[in-house]
């Protein structure tokens, strides 16, 4: 574990507040996310996780009647002010959902698609950055024959890890991730983590899991919400073997939730 | 008669309705289909397709209303299947949804349940009289347009619905905009959809009437309409003529059989093309 000095702060979440109609679903949330390293979200269904994780990049614009109050810096620069660029930020922000979410195009679309849409042309550059995508996200050694094949006809693990190089592709510097191997067996999700453990080393990634064993194993900070509020923020290490408070050990040991 | 046995014999006798229902349904549809395949079957020959009515319309072929059927339908495809895609793209993908949503949404379904004869008097007013395109292929078109655009809209917004949210959320995640997210990933799955419940719709307005009755059909033309302002004959008003107005009925009797076949199978063909392309994005969006 690195020493604290040596922690860089990426995000910044100074006292935010957010509200679905007349719902607070978060509350004072105030949380420092790392450069490279992995932050676990963890806590009871409703708790507000995912939430968090979606006021991130912005995604929660999407859903009519929401509010938020406070204010979330990205390498200082605050990104619930006016004038900032929703498709920048999110360009800057790569996000893996709960389910994998395979456009149904063919492999090498999906992986084209975000370097397209962002203004790159040529042949040459996008067959690179598939291949370096892929091989980022370790699946290019199973696909590299069936590149223009639908990526429907991937397992339910390549489509995750095709939907993380896809992510990739657009160079991101953040990777937010919803529950990446809920929907899938143990030996992806295995898979997953292993990658998670190779992507620290060049991107900041938060991720949200309901799975205990899974935040002990990839994360390095982990963060235990309750209701809409951050009850602990630590190392890991701390909060899984001796946390400071009462409730956050309750969920860990398996009390509730 | 104990309690299972009861329950038993329910099920028998509301599945047996339900069957019953259904066979009437199917027999309805056969006895109309028999009864056109083999009266009209005897006078479809190369050339009733292909040549104008001739001597008082006793003779000859159906060829002008087959053409003007067609190109009306052109029309009618023209106004609503843009404009009626674009409002549901509107009207799902970017209008906020709410009371006002509601009320557009509810007068959508209500037009597509007005009477065609309203729709051919409404033509009247708006594109004969007030638009001056006269008696022609342009008004008839753009009426059948009008009537055919509620069933656009609606198919297109049921097909737009199909598309997972995910699909859009992948997009807009990867810093695509809303419309680089309806254009590349949105519009191709629904695409299908939409055409489905264009080409029904055209299909419905193919075999109207009442709508082009006061706008532009003609009662006999032995030539071709040569722009969009000329009138034209079309098949299913020819076959209310041949049916009901002409001088002697029972002589012309076998040709409005004729047409009526021509009519179905043109309408049939257009639905089983529909039925296909849904068929085939069935297949596609089967692995999601």
């Amino acid at each position: 574990m690195k020493t604290v000095n040596e922690l860089q702060t990426k995000i910044l979440v100074d006292n935010l507040n957010f509200y679905y109609g007349n719902f607070h679903a978060l509350k004072n949330v105030s949380l420092e996310i790392y450069k490279n390293h992995v932050t676990a979200l963890i806590g009871p269904s409703g708790c507000g996780k995912s939430t968090f994780l979606r006021t991130l990049n912005r995604m929660n614009d999407l859903i009519e009647g929401v509010r938020v109050e406070g204010s979330i810096k990205i390498d200082d620069r605050d990104i619930y002010v006016k004038d900032v660029d929703v498709v920048d930020l999110r360009k800057q922000i790569g996000m893996v959902f709960q389910r994998p979410n395979p456009f149904p195009k063919s492999i090498y679309d999906n992986i084209a698609y975000g370097p397209r849409i962002h203004g790159t042309k040529k042949r040459a550059d996008l067959d690179q950055i598939v291949e370096e995508s892929l091989r980022a996200s370790a699946l290019w050694d199973e696909v590299r024959d069936r590149l223009h094949e639908s990526a429907m006809g991937l397992s339910g693990g390549q489509q995750q890890r095709l939907c993380i190089a896809r992510a990739l592709a657009v160079k991101p510097e953040i990777l937010l991730m919803d529950e990446p191997a809920s929907a899938l067996d143990p030996i992806a999700t295995g898979r997953i983590e292993e990658l998670i453990d190779i992507l620290r080393e060049n991107y900041t990634i938060v991720i949200v899991t309901h799975s205990m064993q899974q935040a002990a194993r990839v994360s390095d900070y982990t963060a235990f919400f309750l209701m809409g509020e951050i009850i602990e923020f630590d190392e890991t290490g701390v909060i899984f073997e001796r946390p400071a408070d009462q409730r956050t050990e309750d969920y860990i040991t398996g009390r509730f939730g | 008669m104990n309690k299972s046995t009861k329950i038993e014999m329910n099920e028998v006798i509301g599945f047996g309705l339900l069957r019953l229902a259904m066979v009437i349904v199917v027999a309805i549809l056969g006895v109309i289909l028999f009864d056109i395949v083999t009266k009209g079957y005897g006078v479809i020959s190369w050339e009733f397709l292909t040549s104008a009515p001739r001597n008082r319309m006793t003779e000859g072929g159906i060829f002008p209303a087959i053409v003007g059927t067609i190109y009306v339908t052109f029309i009618t495809a023209f106004l609503a299947i843009p404009i009626g895609i674009s409002a549901a793209i509107y009207l799902s993908e970017y209008a906020k949804q709410g009371r006002l949503t509601r009320i557009i949404r509810l007068a959508i379904r209500n037009l597509s349940g007005v009477p065609s004869i309203v729709y051919g008097l409404f033509g009247v007013a708006l594109f004969v009289e007030n638009l001056n395109f006269g008696y022609s292929l342009l008004s008839a078109g753009m009426t059948l347009g009008l009537m055919t655009l509620p069933v656009v809209i609606t198919a297109s917004e049921e097909a737009l619905k199909t598309v997972p949210k995910s699909h859009r959320e992948g997009a807009l995640a990867l810093g695509a905009t809303r419309w680089q997210a309806i254009k590349g990933n949105v519009l191709p799955s629904a695409l299908p959809g939409m055409m489905t419940g264009a080409i029904l719709g055209l299909s419905r307005a193919a075999g109207e009437t009442a709508p082009i009755l006061f706008t532009g059909v003609a009662f006999f033309l032995p030539f071709l309409p040569d722009n969009v302002m000329s009138q034209f004959m079309a098949l299913p008003y020819h076959l209310y003529v041949m049916s009901t107005q002409h001088h002697s009925i029972l002589q012309v009797r076998p040709l409005a059989y004729g047409t009526a076949l021509v009519l179905i199978t043109l309408v049939l063909t257009m639905n089983l093309l529909a039925i296909i392309i849904r068929y085939r994005f069935r297949k596609r969006f089967k692995q999601v």
